[in-house]
C-alpha cells in the first residue's frame, strides 16, 4: 500500500512536473473562464483561427531569439486585422473568412519552421510541450493568466452585458467597442500561453470545451463562469499528472479529461442532460429546448474532434 | 393576424383621448428627444437616412413608423449613440448622446429577434442588468439595487417567474421582462422596438397600460411599431419616417391615411369600404382599412367632408 502511493507521489519528486501541474492549472483555468463567453457567442471558431494564426508569429520569435508572446502577440493581432479588413471588403462569410485566414498563417508558420528547423521545433508549436517549458516561459505564462484573471474577475459582469446585449450594454453607458477589444487581447494572450501547455491544435479545446461543459449544468452565468474555471483548473492539472504515467502528450492527456467530463455532463447533467430530458419526456413534458442545446451542443464537438483527428 | 376591430372603435371616434392632461399647447420644443437635421450615412455608403427631425416633449408616446428600411432602426442607432450623423445632431434632454448614456438616461427594450433567449442568465439577472449603470464598478448591487429590481418585476407581473431561465418564457413575458428592466433602469427616454410582435392581446393592453403610467410620470417613449391599429390608441405622437420624416407631429394631424398611403406606397393594404357595400341606406360615409400585417387601422368616415374623425 505504501509503495503505491509513494508511486502515485512520485510526479511531485520532479521540478519538471511540479512546475507542469501549476502552470497547466493556472493556463487551464483562465482559458475555461474566457471559454465562457466564447461559447455563448458562436465565436469558439475565433480561438482555433487565433491558435493557427499566431503560429508564424511564434516560428519568427524563435528564429530571431525574440520572447514567443511578442512574435504570438503580432500575428495574433496582424490576423484579426486581417479578417477585420477581408470581412469589411468583401461580402464572404465570418466562417470562410476565419478559414481563410487562420489556414494561410498556419501554413506560413509552417513554412518558416520548416525552413529552419534547428531554430523551430514545428512538435513544439503543434503539440506543445509543457514538461520541457523554461523559466522565462513559465513567468510569461504566469504574468499573462495573471493579469487576464485580474482584469475578467473586475469586467465579467460589464462583458457578460456586452456580450448578452450590446445595445443595452451601450445604453447604460459602457464602451462597448473597447470591452470587446479588452476581451480579444486577453483571448490572444492566452491562447499564446496555452499554445505552450496544449500546442497550436488543442487550444481551441481549452476555450471552448470548459465552457460548454459548465452551459449543460446551470442557468446562471455566474455559476458557469465558476463550474467553467473550476473545471479547467482540475482537468488541466490533473492531466499534466497523469501524462507522467501515460507517457502520452500532455496536451492530449488535458482535452481527453476535458472531453469525458463534457460527455458525463451531456449524458447525466440535472436538467440539459440526455437523461433527464428523456425522464421529462417519459413524464409526458415534451422538451424541445433543452433538446437543441444537447443537440447544439454535441455538434459543436463532433466539429472539434473532426479537426482533431484531421490537422 | 389581422384582429377583428371592436365595434366601440368604430363608434365612438375619440381623438380627444391622445390628448394628455396637462401638455403644454404647441409643438414640442425637443426638451425629450431633439433630433435635428439628421443625415446618416453608413461605411459602405449608403445615406439611410436624410435631414431627418422631429422633437418630443417629457410625457409623450410617440410612435416611429415605416416599412422595412425605412431608417426606423437607424434613428434608434443615432438615438442610442451607435452610428454617428454625417449631418445634424441628436440631443436627449438637452444633453449630447453620449452623456445622456452616462447618466443612464436612455433604456431600450429590443425586438425579440436581436435577444439570444439561449444565454444562461435568470429573469431577475435580466433586470438586475438594468440597474448596472446606478452601480460601482463591480457592479455588486445594493439593497436599493435589489429593491428597484423587485418593484419593477411586481409591476409588469413577472414576479413569480424571476427564477426562471429567460428561453423558458413565452413571447409575452419575454417582453415584459425587457420592459421591467428598462424601469429597473429608470431612464427618462425609453426606446421600445416592435414591442407587440409576438405579444398576445393581453399583454399588449398591460404593456399599453405600462406605457402611459411612465407617461404620465413624465417619460418619453419612442415606439418603433408596424402595428399601426394600436397607434392611435396610445400614441399622442408620430413620426412617419421615409429614409426621412416625412411627417411628425400630434397623432390627430399626422396619422392620416394620405400621409400613411405617402409611408407605405403599395407595401400597404387598403381597404375602402362605402355606399352600397357598407351601407343601405343614404350614409355617405365610408370605412377604410389600412392594415400590413398587424392589426388594421380603421378610419371611418367620408374622406371628402371634415366632420368626422379616426377611431
Amino acid at each position: 500500500m505504501d509503495g503505491l502511493l509513494a508511486e502515485l507521489l512520485v510526479p511531485f519528486d520532479y521540478d519538471y512536473m511540479r512546475k507542469a501541474i501549476w502552470v497547466s492549472a493556472l493556463v487551464g483555468g483562465t482559458c475555461a473562464f474566457l471559454s465562457a463567453y466564447l461559447m455563448l457567442k458562436g465565436w469558439s471558431l475565433m480561438g482555433d483561427a487565433l491558435g493557427h494564426a499566431i503560429v508564424p508569429g511564434v516560428a519568427v520569435a524563435a528564429i530571431l531569439g525574440a520572447p514567443f508572446a511578442a512574435g504570438a502577440f503580432v500575428a495574433g493581432l496582424f490576423a484579426s486585422l486581417a479578417m477585420y479588413v477581408v470581412r469589411q471588403k468583401t461580402k464572404l462569410r465570418e466562417d470562410a473568412v476565419i478559414g481563410l485566414v487562420f489556414t494561410s498563417l498556419f501554413a506560413l508558420g509552417l513554412l518558416i519552421a520548416s525552413m529552419r528547423p534547428t531554430a523551430v521545433s514545428i512538435q513544439t508549436i503543434v503539440l506543445g510541450n509543457i514538461l520541457a517549458i523554461s523559466d522565462e516561459d513559465i513567468v510569461q505564462v504566469a504574468v499573462i493568466a495573471g493579469v487576464s484573471l485580474a482584469v475578467m474577475a473586475l469586467l465579467w459582469k460589464d462583458l457578460m452585458v456586452t456580450f448578452f446585449d450590446e445595445a443595452h450594454a451601450r445604453s447604460i453607458g459602457l464602451r462597448v467597442t473597447t470591452l470587446k477589444i479588452v476581451f480579444f487581447t486577453l483571448l490572444s494572450a492566452c491562447t499564446v500561453a496555452a499554445l505552450q501547455t496544449v500546442g497550436a491544435c488543442l487550444v481551441i479545446a481549452m476555450v471552448v470545451t470548459p465552457g460548454a461543459t459548465a452551459y449543460l449544468l446551470t442557468d446562471r452565468f455566474g455559476r458557469l463562469i465558476g463550474i467553467s474555471v473550476a473545471l479547467g483548473v482540475s482537468t488541466s492539472a490533473v492531466g499534466a499528472y497523469l501524462s507522467y504515467f501515460l507517457d502520452g502528450a500532455t496536451g492530449g492527456v488535458i482535452v481527453t479529461l476535458q472531453t469525458l467530463l463534457f460527455l458525463a455532463a451531456f449524458v447525466f447533467a440535472p436538467r440539459h442532460g440526455v437523461l433527464a430530458s428523456r425522464r421529462r419526456r417519459a413524464a409526458g413534458l415534451g422538451e424541445t429546448r433543452e433538446a437543441a442545446r444537447a443537440r447544439e451542443a454535441i455538434q459543436a464537438r463532433e466539429a472539434i474532434q473532426a479537426r482533431e483527428v484531421a490537422p | 393576424m389581422n384582429a377583428p376591430v371592436p365595434t366601440d372603435r368604430l363608434a365612438s371616434p375619440s381623438p380627444a383621448s391622445n390628448v394628455v392632461p396637462g401638455t403644454p399647447a404647441g409643438p414640442p420644443r425637443g426638451d425629450g428627444i431633439l433630433v435635428d437635421r439628421v443625415s446618416v450615412t453608413y461605411p459602405n455608403g449608403t445615406t439611410a437616412v436624410r435631414d431627418a427631425s422631429f422633437a418630443l416633449d417629457p410625457g409623450t408616446i410617440c410612435a416611429l413608423v415605416g416599412i422595412n428600411g425605412s431608417g426606423k432602426s437607424t434613428v434608434f442607432k443615432a438615438i442610442m449613440g451607435f452610428v454617428r450623423p454625417s449631418a445634424g445632431a441628436v440631443r436627449l434632454c438637452g444633453m449630447p448622446v453620449a452623456q445622456a448614456l452616462k447618466r443612464n438616461i436612455v433604456a431600450y427594450v429590443p425586438q425579440s429577434e436581436d435577444v439570444d433567449w439561449n444565454f444562461p442568465v435568470l429573469v431577475e439577472d435580466v433586470v438586475m442588468m438594468g440597474r448596472y449603470g446606478h452601480m460601482n464598478m463591480l457592479r455588486i448591487p445594493a439593497r436599493a439595487d435589489r429593491a428597484k429590481v423587485d418593484e419593477a418585476l411586481e409591476r409588469v407581473g413577472m414576479a413569480a417567474f424571476r427564477k426562471r431561465q429567460i428561453g423558458e418564457l413565452s413571447g409575452g413575458q419575454k417582453k415584459r421582462v425587457f420592459l421591467a428592466r428598462a424601469l429597473a433602469q429608470e431612464g427618462r427616454i425609453i426606446l421600445l422596438d416592435e414591442p407587440f410582435t409576438g405579444v398576445d392581446v393581453t399583454t399588449e393592453g398591460a404593456i399599453v397600460a405600462l406605457l402611459r403610467e411612465l407617461r404620465a410620470a413624465g417619460h418619453v417613449m419612442l415606439v418603433s411599431t408596424h402595428d399601426l391599429g394600436s397607434v392611435p390608441d396610445f400614441c399622442d405622437q408620430v413620426v412617419l419616417l421615409d429614409r426621412t420624416v416625412l411627417a411628425a407631429g400630434a397623432t390627430a394631424e399626422v396619422f392620416t391615411p394620405e400621409n400613411l398611403q405617402r409611408t407605405f406606397g403599395g407595401a400597404l393594404r387598403n381597404f375602402r369600404l362605402g355606399g352600397a357595400a357598407l351601407h343601405q341606406d343614404a350614409d355617405r360615409r365610408s370605412l377604410t382599412v389600412l392594415t400590413d400585417d398587424e392589426r388594421p387601422l380603421v378610419f371611418y368616415g367620408d374622406p371628402d367632408s371634415d366632420g368626422e374623425g379616426r377611431t
